[in-house]
Formats: C-alpha cells, structure tokens, sequence
C-alpha cells in the first residue's frame, strides 16, 4: 500500500515538509510577518512601475523584505545543492511553463494566495477562504494535468 | 535592530527553500505526478508544513506579546469573494499546466533548475497584468 501510493519513499516529503512550516513558523515568532510567496511578484514591479496599484502604502511597506525573502529562497536550494549535489532541470516544455507562469501570476494575485499563502498560511490561520481556495486550486490543478496527459496519450 | 529583522527574513526564506529542495517540490514532474495520482508525496509536504505553521501561528500570539524582531504580529486574512475563488481557479489551471508554483520557481533557481526561469518570467508578467489591469476596486 504505501510503496504505492509513495513509490519515492515518503520521509523526505514529510521531512521537507516540516522543515517548510518551520521556516514560515520562525519568520512569524521573530517578525510577525507571513510567509506567502505570491505577493513578491506584485510588490518588486513598484521598483519599476508607476502605476498605483504597484506603489499602494501596502505594496511599499512589504516590497524589500519580500525580496529579501525570495533571496533566502535561492540561498537555501543553493545550500541542498552544495550538500547534495543534486542538481536538476526540468524536462517541462517552455511553453507550458511560461503559459502556466502567467496564469499562476494572475490567478495567485487575483485570488491574492498561492499554494503557499492560501495552502500554508491560510490554513494554518484556519481561514475558511482559504480553505475553498485550495479545494478550488487543487481540483483544477488534478482537473488540467489529467487533461494534458490525455492529450498527450490520446 | 532592522539588520537582524531582514537577518531574520533571510534565514526563514532560506529554510523554506532548503525544505522545498529536500522534500523536491523544485522538480515540477513530482507535482504533476501528485496531481496525476501517481505519488501522494505532495500530501505530506502540504501537511507537515500547515502543522508546524499552525503551531507557531495558534500559540505564538498566545504566548508572546510580540515577534522577537518586530512590535506586533501580522494577521492572515482572506476574504471570501468571487476574487478569491476565481484567481483560485484560474491558479489551478497554471499549476496543473505546468507543476510549478511561485515558491518552487524562485527556489528552484537555487539547484540549477534554470528552465524555471520561463515560469518566473509567466508569473512576473501575469502579476502584472492583474496588478495594473485588475486591481480590487
């Protein structure tokens, strides 16, 4: 039952995991801030763009240690590449990942949550919203990738 | 005080990006392997992550009065509107199109995954349609 429904073992997930919530637990127990990932995509165009959503009091206030945050993001994947040395590019076309990019950009900020502020922090606040929103994102998500391999099969 | 602050900031974002490279969410083939049913890993990380931050969430503010770096503890709050459930689901489309969400995009620049960068320019530009085009009323 379980190599099945875990055919790469599951202690590294579940690892992972609890090493992501901590990380979201210690930026709140020493900064109080939240830990999503979306909103940096919105906040880093106020360095660029004028116009007034991008430079709300809001935008303004969260944009550096938004950026700083996403840095940590690739120092940390930096470390495990170091340790491990594992390396890894993905065989995903382009195509996909730049459609699928944008409609994740605007989806995560219209929706103003992705897998990380809606799925992590929203939950973890018990935020009923949040909770219809990851239903709603996972099943479209189980939904499109079914679609796309019948595709490919068919 | 603002130097150990964005210290802080740093060191978080560095541990959610290790944890994201060990539990290989910086691979977008394991996500659509969990939304194609074929390995629940996903499951676990989603799981044990929401644990822990509920733990920090729930008692922090119950048993200190404030963050150790800051004066006061943000709240998360989502509103329950077509917004939401549409960007929702229009999420849903891209990440099931191509196994990627914004946290493992920036990570996984951190393992070399430099295809990862098509998906960070998609999200770039998506965010700012919605911002410049779309902005809540």
């Amino acid at each position: 039952m379980i190599p099945e429904l875990f055919p790469q073992g599951y202690l590294h997930y579940l690892a992972g995991g609890l090493l992501i919530g901590s990380a979201v637990g210690l930026l709140f127990l020493l900064t109080g801030l939240i830990g999503g990932m979306s909103s940096v995509f919105t906040t880093t165009w106020s360095y660029f763009s004028r116009a007034s959503y991008f430079r709300s009091e809001r935008s303004l206030r969260s944009r550096d240690w938004r950026l700083v945050y996403a840095g940590g993001l690739i120092v940390g994947a930096l470390v495990y590449l170091g340790m491990s040395g594992e390396s890894f590019q993905t065989g995903v076309s382009a195509r996909r990942l730049l459609t699928g990019g944008f409609l994740i950009g605007f989806g995560a900020r219209l929706g103003n949550g992705c897998t990380a502020g809606h799925g992590i922090c929203g939950l973890a606040s018990l935020q009923l919203p949040s909770l219809l929103a990851v239903i709603i994102f996972l099943s479209m998500a189980i939904g499109v990738a079914h679609f796309m391999r019948w595709l490919e099969v068919a | 005080m603002r130097p150990f602050f964005y210290l802080a900031v740093l060191v978080s974002g560095a541990l959610f990006g290790y944890g994201l490279s060990v539990a290989t969410m910086v691979r977008p083939e394991v996500v659509l392997d969990f939304l194609l049913f074929r390995d629940l890993g996903l499951l676990l990380v989603l799981g044990g992550a929401m644990g822990m931050a509920l733990i920090a969430y729930q008692l922090g503010p119950r048993l200190m009065q404030s963050p150790l770096l800051a004066d006061h503890f943000y709240v998360h709050y989502a509103k329950l509107d077509a917004r939401t459930l549409i960007g929702a689901a229009i999420f849903g489309v891209g990440w099931g199109l191509s196994g990627v969400c914004p946290g493992p995009a920036i990570a996984g620049l951190g393992v070399g995954n430099w295809p990862m960068l098509y998906a960070l320019s998609g999200i770039a530009l998506g965010a700012y349609v919605q911002g410049r085009w779309f902005p809540p009323r």
